[in-house]
């Protein structure tokens, strides 16, 4: 018999071992998130994610499912608390979306529209950070960095190659990557590893190929992120 | 104390058992003696320790105690905490970098001597204090000040300066069991043997000893669960495969190596909470008693190895902690066959902190014993199932430690004796700020907050903040409330404010320390801090409206709501807190209006001045001079 806990108010049946995100996703309900990835091990950072299980916040790309477990996700208050996180991430960086190459296809701008961002509330921090063009395909844009290391976890334990980290600490952290130089130049990065498109915004992104579809006809262009199959997520693949 | 050598990296990489778990301990190793940990050095240390250079760079950015340049030959760093601020730690700084000719933040030009601040170092009661190139100097004045001057214009190395300068008394106005009686090393282990595991495990649980790091989880509970859980030798010996731990955040890959020992006791002695300052004292003064507590728990869960997390401003407690262990060992308290037990082997090895709070949070702590970044793990697993090396491991404070000693050595009875039924034994709490008498005051659990400031001679008394910025701040309408679990929990600091004192000002300084110390792994703390440090900042500049006091109050709850561990939960606490008991200290700095923008508008048009040379009314906004 298949094990099963209620997700606002839906059963929702999942296996042993899988995350309230996985469990939810595979029923083709979303849930909000940004550092998580359906081909990546949960790394629970942007908190975007939280949903009350039985009185108590969690993140639930980190937390498992169980059996009878009363999960609430899309109610008023996590929905303003998620609102909060997206423009605490829009102000802790520099995201200038009307020049910006990912416009249409990035998950933080999805998101944010998702949750009916309309002003990045808070005062921005416009904090000085460096963009890396040293390699001759792939462009590190830190003004957008969020740091959910989806990066790190794709260079790391896909590509096998450790190209990326985060350096620093608190406000200060920042991406770095593993060279003398600094330099992603200086890297063994390729353009065909998963770190160069795994990118939720345009931190990292292949260079000469930022307009190839032109805006108005990108991902998020005419759907909601909630609506839009972005690699698994938000569609059922149990049915 | 060395003066900087050439730095032997091969030779610290070995003493560190090539370890890339250690790289804590070997960055700490380097700093010392080099100075500085220059980016070449990642690149050795990567290629010594065999993993890559991001990992190493990841590591040495994030600890304050790390850094890239020079700080010349004299690193003083100051003691940030508002207690240091309310006995004149401003002024004395400036009278210090006036008479060395500098400013702070920049090394000297003679490459000679670099001032900054750092978080509290844990000398509270002492108050200012500083850490030159690591080592503590208590009681600031100016005639400390003019001596160190001299003694840096000298160029005097460290280990010749007046060993009066390094003193550091333990200021214990109140004893206990803990800190007032003698002990006799071995007493508690003998008891230990005696009575069986089982047995000391069941005066544990009815001494009903909770954690004395201010969580007050069950400590009976925690061995329990601990000793239950199935550490790698024991995973071996399944038939099927082993089971595999998720990694900390979620999945890196440990590099850990195991060592024998499945099973770890880990103490917690990274006392970073500003105004607590009372596992100094009994790491100085009762090292033995804590010791022996990690031994008594050795024996109850079946570990070989134990770690001492000493944070690294307590630098100077090093030499003297390693001799008590070697004293240990010589005794046959430590060691193999432990007393003549054959079998009962476990040894203990300190390892230093790097000047970074979130450090004290458990999983964190792990993370930076095994040689990454402070940053907590997803929880659960908790350290009792999946700690030190994704082994078993048993985090207590050092206090849970003493007081677990007694406990084995007289039994739960007489410890559950004193306190009250849900928080039993005593508790050391470390007093601080506008009082005669500073210092540790070892009192039963449920005593009043009225008679600790009657004690230490705080008539005066407006506010205290008690368990430091993390915990809660009362004001003298709520004197009569208690210490303890279920009334106010502490892990030890008791800072006495007086009437004069300005708690905006309290409550801005600890956002400034949170914002420090946040570790920058969730969104809601890296950025939420930030924010909270950045609106009191706004106030005190005169630029506050009852806007921005909503505003810190929604950024509270999404701190509570999100936040990835304990740091984040309250680090808006202090401002709450103080904004609800003393609207005053906010209302007076509020302007009548609505909203306020931080922008100023006047400000932004400095440089246009500075350029072309104008400063006429014209060069300036109407209404802002």
């Amino acid at each position: 018999m298949t094990k099963t806990f209620t997700l606002d108010g839906k059963t929702i049946p999942f296996e042993e071992g899988e995350t309230i995100m996985e469990a939810a996703a595979a029923a083709g309900v979303y849930i909000p998130h940004l550092c998580h990835h359906p081909e990546f091990k949960p790394h629970g950072s942007c908190k975007l994610c939280t949903v009350n299980i039985g009185g108590r916040l969690g993140a639930s790309c980190t937390n498992k499912a169980a059996a009878g477990m009363v999960v609430e996700s899309e109610t008023e208050a996590l929905n303003a608390d998620r609102r909060a996180l997206t423009q605490m991430l829009f102000v802790e960086g520099n995201h200038i979306c009307p020049s910006c190459e990912k416009s249409g296809n990035c998950q933080l701008q999805a998101v944010a529209y998702h949750l009916g961002m309309l002003t990045p509330h808070f005062t921005h921090f416009y904090p000085a950070r460096d963009i890396d063009a040293s390699h001759p395909d792939v462009l590190i844009e830190r003004n957008r960095c969020i740091l959910c290391e989806l990066c790190v976890r794709a260079s790391r334990d896909v590509d096998g190659k450790n190209i990326f980290g985060i350096g620093g600490r608190g406000i200060k952290a920042r991406l770095i990557v593993n060279s003398a130089s600094g330099r992603l130049a200086d890297t063994n990065m390729s353009v065909r590893d998963r770190a160069a498109e795994v990118c939720p915004t345009g931190a990292i992104i292949p260079k000469r190929h930022g307009f190839t579809v032109p805006i108005g006809r990108r991902l998020y262009d005419h759907q909601s992120i909630a609506e839009v199959p972005v690699a698994g997520i938000g569609r059922p693949k149990r049915d | 104390m060395s003066d900087y050598d050439v730095c032997d990296l091969p030779g610290i990489v070995a003493r560190w058992n090539n370890d890339p778990a250690n790289l804590v301990q070997i960055l700490r190793n380097v700093q010392e003696s080099c100075g500085t940990i220059p980016s070449d050095t990642l690149d050795q240390l990567a290629k010594l320790l065999g993993v890559p250079r991001v990992r190493i760079e990841a590591t040495a950015s994030f600890y304050h105690f790390f850094h890239a340049e020079s700080h010349g030959a004299y690193e003083i760093l100051f003691s940030d905490n508002i207690i240091d601020h309310m006995a004149g730690k401003e002024a004395l700084k400036r009278y210090l970098c006036e008479r060395l000719w500098l400013e702070p933040r920049k090394l000297s030009e003679d490459g000679l001597v670099y001032v900054d601040d750092t978080a509290d170092i844990g000398l509270a009661d002492q108050a200012p204090s500083m850490l030159v190139n690591g080592h503590a100097v208590p009681s600031l004045d100016h005639s400390r000040l003019d001596l160190i001057a001299e003694l840096i214009r000298n160029k005097k190395p460290l280990a010749d300066w007046p060993p009066m300068l390094f003193e550091i008394p333990d200021n214990i106005r109140q004893g206990g069991p803990l800190t007032g009686e003698a002990f006799t090393p071995g007493a508690a282990l003998l008891a230990t043997i005696a009575r069986g595991t089982d047995e000391t495990l069941a005066e544990l649980d009815a001494a009903n000893l909770r954690g004395r790091g201010g969580a007050g989880f069950k400590t009976a509970t925690k061995w329990a669960s601990c000793r239950k859980a199935e550490g790698e030798s024991l995973l071996r010996k399944h038939a099927g495969p082993p089971q595999v731990f998720p990694g900390p955040l979620g999945g890196e890959p440990s590099e850990a190596r195991f060592s024998g020992g499945a099973h770890y006791v880990v103490c917690n002695a990274d006392e970073g909470e500003p105004g607590t300052f009372k596992d100094r004292v009994l790491l100085n003064s009762h090292a033995d008693l804590v010791f022996e507590g990690m031994t008594v728990c050795a024996r109850v869960i079946g570990a070989k190895q134990g770690l001492v997390y000493l944070r690294g401003e307590y630098r100077n407690l090093l030499e003297k902690l390693k001799s008590v262990l070697a004293r240990r060992r010589e005794k046959g308290l430590l060691g193999k066959n432990i007393l003549g037990e054959a079998g009962f082997d476990f040894d203990i090895e300190i390892h230093l902190g790097a000047g970074a709070y979130i450090c004290g949070e458990e999983s964190a702590l792990i993370e930076s014993l095994e040689g990454k970044p402070g940053k907590p793990r997803n929880r659960p697993p908790f350290p009792d199932r999946c700690g030190y090396r994704n082994q078993p491991t048993v985090v207590n404070n050092v206090e849970t430690f003493a007081c677990a000693a007694r406990i084995a050595e007289r039994g739960g009875a007489v410890f559950a004796a004193s306190g009250t039924p849900q928080s039993t034994g005593s508790k050391l709490i470390s007093v601080s700020g506008d009082c005669a008498r500073p210092g540790i005051y070892e009192v039963p659990f449920g005593v009043t907050v009225r008679q600790i400031l009657i004690e230490c001679g705080a008539e005066d008394a407006h506010a205290v903040q008690v368990s430091g910025p993390s915990g809660t701040c009362i004001s003298f309408r709520e004197f009569d409330r208690r210490i303890a679990f279920e009334d106010l929990p502490t892990a030890g600091a008791f800072m006495v404010f007086s009437r004069e004192r300005d708690m905006f000002e309290v409550a801005r300084n600890f956002t400034h320390f949170f914002a420090h110390e946040s570790c920058g792994f969730c969104t809601p703390c890296r950025v939420g801090t930030s924010l909270l440090r950045n609106t009191m900042d706004k106030l005190a500049a005169g630029k506050g409206s009852a806007y921005d006091m909503n505003e810190m109050k929604n950024i509270m709850r999404i701190l509570q709501d999100m936040a990835h561990c304990g740091l984040g939960h309250t680090a808006a606490n202090p401002v709450v807190q103080t904004m609800e008991k003393f609207p005053d200290a906010y209302e007076k700095r509020l302007k009548k209006l609505d909203f306020e923008p931080a922008f100023d508008l006047d400000g932004a048009l400095q440089t246009a001045r500075l350029i072309t040379g104008r400063d006429d009314e014209w060069a300036h906004i109407a209404g802002e001079p």
